[in-house]
């Protein structure tokens, strides 16, 4: 069944997405995991129809059929207290094979959506209270690299997520590629899937982890082979220096004014680990953990004033002076 | 001995007419006055308030649960901060599930249960009076302490870490975890009690095949309810033990691991569905054979699908779990488990089914519900079967379609079979009929506002919308299907309140019901409505399943019990041949004064671990004040 | 709706024994319930044992001679207790109240040995997970061990008073029966927490 047949039977979710946003449905499958597990759904479903419409078939007629002439409650007659058991038992068994039967579909999707590929590049993903730590772990150690909130991938290529969590559960969910996974304290999970297609998925913590659940979201951006190694290539390195007086006043106040301590820009003296690394926060889609879609005037908002936007996040309303705000904001802006 | 006990006492069987009921209602009457009152022990006016406070508790559940979708309604919506809109997600589920759900069934049983089995009372009716206090004092703690800004906010589920003292330091969890602890040992209580009352003191000659199917339900349910709830209590026990006194079940840095709560809680959890959904499939069971007119299809079959519900239910707690990292192949066996429960389920719906053709159905309230209950409740059923599979799951879980699927399952299959049971039972409760022109009303607009509220929630999940989310950006695309969700919503409400206008209304000029106005087959309807204090002048003596059917025109009975103290006859369990003539306790304050202590102590035991020294003497001569012989006659022989 | 009297039951007892009496049940109600809480204990120990590669954690395992000194007494207080069930059937006041007042000692001097224990847990509720189980599992039972006492002590004060009427033998016989559950429950407890963690 072609993708936009299937997805015809939702409307909104045929709408032309916000680019920003990325498309978040387990309709709209663009992975081969998603794509397996909205069959089993339609597998299911179409039973799950049957079923119920000959239940109200069945509940129409009897309501409407041609009823005992007069009210004796007790004068049961034996051909039909015989016949209705047979029927009932012979339902009962119908219904136990199709419960088994589709035991069977269930498990055989399951086993093709957590078919386990041991070439798949590797990142591992750590939840935090609301915001996502990405650290892409393949290969030389040289590599390495860590990201936030934002994950690049190749598509047609597997990609295994190694998922934990620095503080509570969370869950790590983009519908349009994959089932969900918990991110649990103490136990580390795996996850597996393939995009099929290029194109920005967003994906959102489901499992409730406190204040700001519902703005902890990520997008997952699935480029070709070779645009994702470009990527990938420029993202190891460090972020460059500023050049402009007011980029490097910038710099120099992402320092004096505490931003530091909690956020790393590598290649800086900026090395804080209790938020997101920003080294290339300017080339990045949205604005905290995909609360907002990144711009000059949605990244200032957020520092200005986070906890306007995201009441009750970690990160502190920091006094500043505007124009060291619009100097801060050219700084990261140029993060590219 | 029972000779000079002879003589001295007066029986029934020396009394006949008005003298014999003025007589018992003396002995059984609850006391007048306000304390008269907070002593009774009768399980009908036990029962009543249960009902009422339980009802109470769904208003407040209810009205969150507009919040919430008023909030919802539009994207970004600034209506509700995420503070409140978590308290008030949390307080919705725990109110709904602890302070409505369960015990509003088995305040329904322990209203009905004795009227049904025949007996003057329930089983240790001193134990239910005190069932009724921590019920009571457990819910408006819950709620007192939402008021004060301090209800939880970790989920109905409260899953640690989160619910930890590390990620959530104010009380707030603490409140959520001793709550149940309160509500947890009322329904307890309600179980041991129902499941003696049916053992013991069902009327003679009702042999297990002559036990009413409401009766059987809840008999299954009780069970289900001990075997269930303990886990709950550990696990909550063990909670406010990691954050009040620092032990480590749940740090996974020291041996913990967050997964055991999850482990006991849903162990519990799975199992509540069924304590839930069972007691409304008794309703239905109930409702159906008064007005298709005809004994229910099936009676050995829908006990034993009852039965074998309950038992599958305790096998099926890991599909809360398919996304938490567990085994495969363990994971695809409760994939298998949990489907199986469809079985057991169908054979139930497929009776009523049969019924239905073969009666001659009266479409009055009771009925339409339950018309209503099938056609909802088939679709959660079915959609149940969807979430139980792994790979369907790690998609739907924790979104919204499976905030639509258990609104289907609960509202369906419990509350509709419920709301019929109010229209059924109401007339023997009050005496007096609810309207049926308002009954009607109620029905559509709940069967419509229900499917407009939850209908759209399948689809929103499906798209990406997860749950217990306080807003949502404009560029999601869920806006459209929230508002007509919310829409929905406030259709539903208004049913209810339709509902509330009907019982005010009726309570003072309904129609008067007397003992059997849908003609119906059970005892309860053998007695007058309202049915006196002793329920029975004479206890019935059952012959048929339908006795009431069975024996137009004579009931026959027992004589033979005491006419000067409450006496209750006890019977075999198998058989219920008569066993022994049973004193039942009379009214006490000790209950009340017990849960009082108990409340003190659990409160305490909150803020400091030394309540449990400071809390425990209290309770004890509150109990010894319970069982010390108060020297009255039945106490002495 | 008329009435037809078909029987009189004038010439029951007003009370029984055993599975005749209300009582009964519900003590085997509350046994069942609190077995359950039991089971679910000992589940949750057995996960953190087998989630934890360790165990126990961090400690040595308990000594082992205050668990096995309760569980010797406990299986002796059997007989103590069966004969008190016989006197109370045969409504034997005098021998009764010595039942009672055995039964109150000996559950007084399990209540001394269960403070041993906990002394020689050889851990802490906040050391560790282990920690924890042990300490909720010991506690869960000295509750019930309390409750039983407490019970027995108070049964055996209102045999000597003007209440020492024969229902109360009754009682008496559904006291007997929870301390067989007290028992009954201990003894996988024991094996579990003197002897699982030196497996």
């Amino acid at each position: 069944m072609p993708v936009r047949m299937r997805t015809a039977l939702v409307p909104s979710a045929t709408l032309p997405l916000a680019a920003c946003a990325g498309r978040q449905s387990a309709l709209d499958p663009q992975g081969l995991q998603s794509d397996q597990i909205l069959r089993t759904f339609f597998i299911f479903l179409i039973v799950a129809a049957v079923v119920w419409i000959a239940v109200v078939i069945a509940l129409c007629v009897g309501m409407l059929r041609q009823k005992r002439a007069a009210d004796q409650p007790l004068a049961l007659h034996r051909s039909f207290e015989r016949t209705s058991g047979r029927i009932v038992f012979v339902l009962g068994l119908a219904t136990l094979v199709i419960v088994l039967g589709l035991s069977i579909v269930s498990y055989a999707g399951q086993r093709t959506v957590f078919a386990k590929d041991e070439n798949a590049l590797t990142l591992k993903i750590i939840g935090h209270q609301w915001w996502w730590e990405v650290r892409y772990e393949d290969g030389s150690p040289d590599k390495n690299f860590v990201t936030a909130n934002e994950i690049r991938i190749p598509t047609g290529q597997p990609v295994k997520v190694e998922l934990e969590s620095a503080d509570v559960i969370h869950s790590f969910w983009v519908p349009s590629l994959t089932g969900k996974m918990d991110l649990i304290t103490g136990q580390k999970n795996e996850l597996q899937f393939t995009a099929k297609n290029a194109g920005t998925y967003r994906g959102q913590c489901a499992e409730f982890c406190g204040h700001q659940h519902a703005h902890m979201a990520f997008a997952v951006l699935a480029l070709s082979p070779d645009e994702f190694d470009r990527w990938r290539d420029h993202e190891n390195q460090g972020a460059s220096s500023p050049t402009d007086p007011l980029g490097k006043q910038g710099e120099q106040l992402f320092r004096a004014r505490g931003c530091a301590l909690c956020h790393t820009i590598r290649g800086t003296l900026a090395g804080g680990q209790l938020g997101p690394d920003l080294t290339h926060v300017g080339s990045r889609t949205t604005v905290a953990a995909g609360t907002l879609p990144m711009s000059p005037a949605t990244l200032a908002a957020w520092i200005a004033d986070p906890q306007h936007i995201k009441p009750g996040n970690f990160m502190p309303r920091t006094p500043l002076q505007s124009d060291e705000l619009i100097a801060i904001l050219h700084y990261l802006e140029q993060l590219k | 001995m029972s000779m000079v006990a002879e003589q001295r006492e007066l029986r029934d069987d020396a009394l006949n007419g008005l003298q014999l009921s003025t007589r018992l209602e003396n002995i059984w009457r609850t006391p007048s006055g306000f304390f008269g009152a907070l002593a009774s022990v009768d399980h009908k006016v036990v029962g009543r308030r249960y009902i009422v406070t339980a009802f109470a508790f769904l208003l407040l559940g209810g009205l969150l649960a507009v919040l919430m979708r008023v909030q919802l309604a539009g994207p970004e919506n600034t209506f509700l901060s995420a503070d409140k809109y978590n308290q008030i997600f949390t307080m919705h589920g725990s109110t709904m599930m602890f302070l409505f759900a369960v015990p509003v069934m088995e305040a329904f049983a322990v209203y009905l249960v004795p009227l049904m089995v025949g007996t003057r009372n329930i089983a240790f009716p001193r134990l239910n009076a005190f069932s009724y206090w921590m019920f009571l004092f457990g819910g408006c703690f819950l709620w007192i302490s939402f008021m004060l800004n301090v209800g939880p906010d970790v989920g109905w589920f409260a899953y640690v870490p989160l619910s930890s003292l590390q990620y959530t330091p104010t009380k707030r969890p603490d409140v959520w975890a001793q709550m149940i602890t309160f509500t947890e040992v009322a329904a307890l209580a309600v179980a041991v009690e129902i499941v003696v009352t049916v053992f013991k003191q069902r009327a003679p000659g009702m042999t297990l095949d002559r036990i009413p199917l409401f009766v059987w339900a809840m008999l299954v349910t009780s069970f289900l309810v001990m075997f269930a709830m303990p886990s709950i209590m550990v696990a909550s026990t063990s909670l406010i033990l990691d954050r009040l006194v620092n032990t480590r079940f749940y740090d996974s840095s020291s041996g913990g691991h967050p997964l055991l709560w999850q482990h006991l809680f849903w162990f519990f959890g799975h199992p509540e569905v069924y304590i839930i959904f069972i007691p409304g499939t008794g309703m239905v069971s109930a409702i159906l054979a008064t007005f298709t007119r005809r004994p229910v299809v099936g009676y050995p079959v829908v006990i034993l699908s009852l039965i074998a519900t309950g038992f599958l239910s305790f096998g099926l707690w890991v599909h809360h779990m398919f996304v938490t990292g567990l085994p495969q192949l363990g994971a695809g066996l409760f994939t298998a488990s949990s489907m199986l429960i469809a079985v057991p389920s169908g054979l139930q719906i497929f009776c009523w089914l049969a019924t239905l053709w073969d009666g001659r159905p009266v479409y009055r309230t009771p009925l339409l519900f339950v018309i209503g209950f099938i056609v909802i409740f088939v679709i959660g059923g079915l959609s149940g079967v969807m979430v139980a599979s792994v790979p369907i799951d790690t998609q739907v879980h924790d979104t919204y379609f499976v905030v639509a699927h258990f609104h289907y399952v609960l509202i369906g299959g419990a509350v509709f079979p419920l709301i019929g049971a109010v229209y059924y039972w109401f007339p023997k409760i009050a005496g007096r009929m609810l309207s049926e022109r308002l009954g009607l009303w109620h029905f559509w607009l709940a069967f419509v506002g229900f499917n407009v509220a939850f209908f759209p929630m399948h689809i929103l999940g499906l798209i990406g919308m997860p749950r217990r989310v306080y807003t949502y950006t404009a560029d999601m695309d869920w806006a459209h299907l929230n508002l007509l969700s919310s829409a929905g919503a406030a259709i539903f409400a208004l049913s209810f309140a339709l509902l509330l206008v009907n019982v005010i209304y009726s309570l003072r000029s309904g129609a008067l019901a007397g003992d059997n106005p849908w003609d119906a087959s059970t005892l309860e309807w053998a007695t007058t409505s309202p049915p006196p204090p002793q329920n029975f002048d004479r206890i019935p003596i059952v012959k048929h399943r339908d006795p009431l059917w069975f024996h137009n025109e004579s009931l026959p009975v027992v004589a033979g019990l005491s006419v000067e103290r409450r006496e209750v006859l006890l019977t075999s369990l198998a058989e219920a041949e008569p066993q022994i003539r049973e004193a039942s306790p009379d009214p006490s304050i000790w209950p009340l004064l017990t849960a009082i202590a108990t409340t003190v102590f659990f409160i305490g035991s909150i803020f400091t671990p030394w309540a449990v020294l400071w809390g425990t003497p209290p309770m004890a001569v509150a109990l010894i004040g319970w069982f010390w012989p108060t020297g009255s006659k039945e106490d002495e022989e | 709706m008329r009435q037809t009297i078909v029987r009189n039951v004038a010439e029951l007892p007003t009370y029984g024994y055993g599975p005749r009496s209300g009582p009964w049940w519900g003590a085997m109600g509350f046994m069942a319930l609190e077995g359950m809480g039991f089971a679910i204990a000992i589940g949750a120990y057995l996960y953190l044992y087998a989630v934890n590669p360790n165990w126990p954690i961090g400690a040595a395992p308990p000594d082992l001679w205050p668990g096995t000194a309760e569980t010797i007494v406990y299986l002796l207080s059997i007989i103590p207790n069966e004969m008190t069930n016989r006197v109370a059937h045969r409504q034997d006041l005098a021998k009764v109240r010595i039942g009672l007042i055995v039964m109150s000692l000996i559950g007084i001097a399990l209540l001394v040995l269960r403070g041993f224990e906990f002394a020689h847990l050889n851990t802490r509720w906040d050391n560790s997970a282990y920690g924890s189980i042990v300490w909720l599992i010991l506690g869960l039972h000295t509750t019930h061990l309390a409750t039983d006492v407490g019970d027995t002590v108070v049964l055996a004060v209102l045999m000597f008073t003007r209440h020492a009427k024969p229902r109360r033998f009754s009682d008496v016989t559904d006291n007997v029966f929870y301390w067989n559950f007290v028992v009954l429950a201990w003894l996988p407890l024991y094996v579990l927490l003197d002897w699982v963690p030196r497996l």
